[in-house]
């Protein structure tokens, strides 16, 4: 069965067939689309460990399940990059059948209350909604569904596991453990392999644990579904950098017969300008990883972090917001976002953008740091901006930022977070040899099957894209899932 | 989690560690390092493998107790766990046959140079070590030190033990007298910035392992970031070693002072 037939296949059920004769379309259409409540913004600025989005109620996920049209060819599937079935999920929310919902999303993510909390939807499933594309208006909230589905199964205690096929035996390595390592473990257990996932910190989820922090996407909910990848059979080993602890001939000794590098762009890039290496100017990943995964502004954690009064963040991607957003809850009485475009370029998705200004952040853009001055201790007293103007597009299309002669100011600052993007990690190029890489240290794949120059090694994720998305991420690693195993079973 | 098998007191405040970790002892080569933590809100704390053994599936680490995390390390006995060990970490030290080798070692800094030592040995080199502490009990692992090196010398600043005076003059002492083809230095910061100015003013070329603040030691994050040669580097993947001549090593020194 095509992936086409099979989605007619369910959309054929009865039951579906009576949900749509059940409401006219124009009764769906006519509905407006059901808003996520939110922690009140003065109260969360000061919280860092709640979540800011409080999720749907049973009402509201009915309500707004019903907007789903239910398209003969649903546009929004092909918006998703691991092709969730998303109206025949949707479908069981509006039937009452969550646990149902829940099941959907697991044939094809490996993670879904990560993904529904996450993932940039309004530049992916939901742009493709029929009620944007056709209609002009606001799409389906696929990701809120996807979330509420997946945490309806969560707090009911019935998490299911996926249908996995026969243990076949044969050993495979995902190296990383973030989302494009979990994506590609799930599928490939799903399969029947003997997966093992190697991870060089001490936690398992990458990105997900000491990035994202969690008033965005809580440990927790990352950890169950995490273990549902346990249950599954997925073995994770914590502490082990493949290229530095075991190399790959020891893999391959060891009889793994294939390995998905999934190591990400972990290498942070600094700017290289005048006073950066002063004591309070640090990259986000320094940042986010002392709050987030070693906990520092607990006291009871024995790790340190500075907790700036007037605190800039350099850059405006998720990364970014993520690190002003902490830097505020961590008692910033300034936390400022400078960036050296408009508003309109900036890359961080639309809501956390939203939620950063309601969280009193002010964002400094068409500015850009050209300096940083110390105190006698050597700690960071003041930057140095550059006011900017839009000059001419460029060749990605965007206008290009052009410095205002003369326009230069400072501002007192006390802690510099540097957010200005990141650069793949060259572990597993430079230990992995014969293995081909761009001059940006990314490793070249086939772009269908995700495969690299060595057979038995295929990569995805950030390590393949640079610094992307992890729903892309998770993306790569369904697709390297599916052509190794055709591979394998050749 | 790290079975510790075996612990010794070299001094009050510094203890040596065995501890079980087969993957790291089988490829971790001289001038490499290991991560450790102890405990759930434990911090992560870079630390240079001494030596290993490869039939225990052992590694050899020594720590100084100087704050918090170390102090807790250095509570735990035979028989506990250390949480989480990562490594080998870094670049290996380049190893050939330079000819005469000085091996300047300050206080705990002389349990990293161990494995540095032996490697020059076995390469052929004439080996002469420097071992500098500031009193008799601070002085380690010199038993150890004499089996890899042609000669030792002691020195003390209270003049307790071996000869009296600082590290740079035992090493001076050593230039005046032989042709010396490279100096490698492990110790605080700011006696690997006074051994660097001494052996620049000879022209002689120097190693210097860095022990700068770290956090992930996989090149993620940057705490560990130093200039060399103008250069910003990352200590955990591009070193720890570098030419010592091109370090800021009073940049280095500032940046160590971000916690106190």
């Amino acid at each position: 069965m095509t992936e086409q037939e099979y989605i007619q296949a369910r959309r054929s059920e009865p039951w579906r067939d009576e949900l749509r004769r059940n409401m006219k379309a124009k009764e769906r259409s006519d509905r407006t689309r059901v808003h996520m409540p939110e922690l009140d913004a003065e109260y969360r600025s000061y919280s860092l460990k709640e979540e800011v989005n409080l999720g749907l109620s049973e009402e509201q996920a009915l309500f707004e399940a019903a907007r789903c049209l239910d398209c003969a060819n649903p546009t929004c599937m092909e918006g998703c990059p691991v092709s969730i079935n998303i109206p025949t999920f949707i479908k069981n929310i509006e039937r009452g059948e969550f646990l149902e919902a829940a099941k959907v999303l697991k044939e094809t993510s490996a993670l879904p209350a990560v993904c529904g909390r996450v993932c940039p939807q309004e530049k992916q499933c939901e742009s493709k909604c029929i009620y944007v594309q056709k209609m002009k208006k606001e799409a389906v909230a696929i990701g809120n569904l996807e979330r509420f589905a997946a945490d309806y199964e969560r707090i009911s205690g019935k998490v299911s596991l996926p249908e996995l096929a026969p243990a076949n035996g044969i050993k495979i390595a995902a190296v990383g453990s973030g989302p494009a390592g979990l994506s590609f473990a799930g599928d490939m257990a799903k399969r029947g392999y003997d997966v093992t996932v190697f991870e060089a910190l001490h936690e398992i989820g990458g990105v997900l644990k000491y990035g994202i922090p969690e008033f965005r996407l809580p440990n927790e909910i990352v950890d169950v579904e995490i273990d549902v990848l346990r249950k599954m059979g997925v073995k994770f080993v914590k502490n082990c950098i493949v290229g530095k602890t075991i190399s790959h001939e020891d893999l391959k000794e060891e009889g793994f017969k294939g390995i998905f590098a999934a190591s990400g762009a972990g290498l942070p890039n600094f700017m290289n300008i005048p006073g950066e290496n002063l004591i309070g100017v640090m990259s986000s990943n320094e940042f986010l990883t002392r709050v987030n995964l070693m906990d520092a502004s607990n006291p009871e954690s024995d790790t340190p972090v500075q907790m700036g009064k007037k605190v800039a963040i350099i850059g405006a991607g998720n990364t970014a917001m993520d690190a002003v957003r902490t830097a505020r809850r961590l008692g910033a009485e300034r936390a400022m976002v400078v960036y050296r475009r408009s508003e309109e370029e900036m890359p961080a998705r639309l809501e956390e953008v939203k939620h950063a200004k309601e969280e009193g952040i002010e964002f400094m853009t068409l500015h850009n740091p050209l300096q940083y001055e110390g105190d006698a201790n050597g700690r960071v007293q003041r930057m140095q901006l550059q006011k900017m103007e839009l000059g001419e597009p460029d060749a990605s299309g965007r206008r290009k930022p052009v410095p205002i002669e003369g326009a230069v100011e400072w501002i007192d600052v006390d802690e510099v977070i540097v957010s200005v993007g990141v650069s793949p990690n060259p572990l597993i190029p430079s230990s992995f040899k014969g293995l081909e890489v761009t001059k940006w240290g990314t490793i070249v794949v086939n772009q269908d099957t995700m495969q690299s120059d060595l057979p038995d090694v295929y990569a995805g994720g950030d390590i393949v894209r640079g610094g992307a998305t992890v729903i892309l991420a998770m993306g790569d690693g369904r697709k390297a899932a599916a052509a190794m195993d055709a591979a394998l079973k050749k | 989690m790290n079975k510790i098998v075996d612990k010794e007191y070299f001094s009050e405040n510094v203890v040596k560690f065995e501890v079980e970790a087969p993957l790291i002892a089988r490829s971790r080569k001289a001038g490499h390092f290991v991560i450790l933590k102890v405990g759930d809100k434990g911090e992560r704390i870079p630390l240079t493998i001494a030596s290993s053994n490869n039939e225990r599936g052992t590694i050899t680490i020594v720590i100084q107790a100087v704050g918090e995390s170390s102090k807790k390390i250095c509570a735990l006995n035979a028989g506990d766990y250390i949480t989480d060990m990562v490594g080998p970490l870094g670049q290996a030290t380049h190893i050939e046959k330079y000819g005469t080798v000085i091996c300047a070692g300050g206080g705990v800094g002389v349990a990293p140079m161990l494995p540095i030592m032996e490697a020059m040995k076995k390469a052929g080199n004439r080996v002469v070590s420097v071992l500098a502490a500031r009193t008799k009990d601070l002085v380690i692992l010199e038993k150890q030190v004499a089996e890899f090196s042609d000669e030792v010398i002691v020195m003390t600043d209270d003049g307790s033990y071996g000869q009296q005076g600082l590290v740079t003059n035992g090493i001076e002492s050593v230039i005046n007298r032989e042709q010396v083809d490279l100096c490698v230095t492990i110790g605080p910061a700011i006696m690997m910035k006074f051994v660097s100015l001494l052996t620049k003013k000879y022209n002689i070329p120097t190693m210097a392992s860095l022990n700068t603040i770290m956090v992930d030691g996989t090149g993620m994050c940057g705490a560990c970031r130093v200039s060399v040669g103008g250069k910003t580097k990352f200590v955990c993947v591009d070193g720890p070693e570098f030419d010592a001549h091109e370090v800021d090593f009073d940049e280095m020194l500032m940046r160590l002072k971000a916690y106190n």
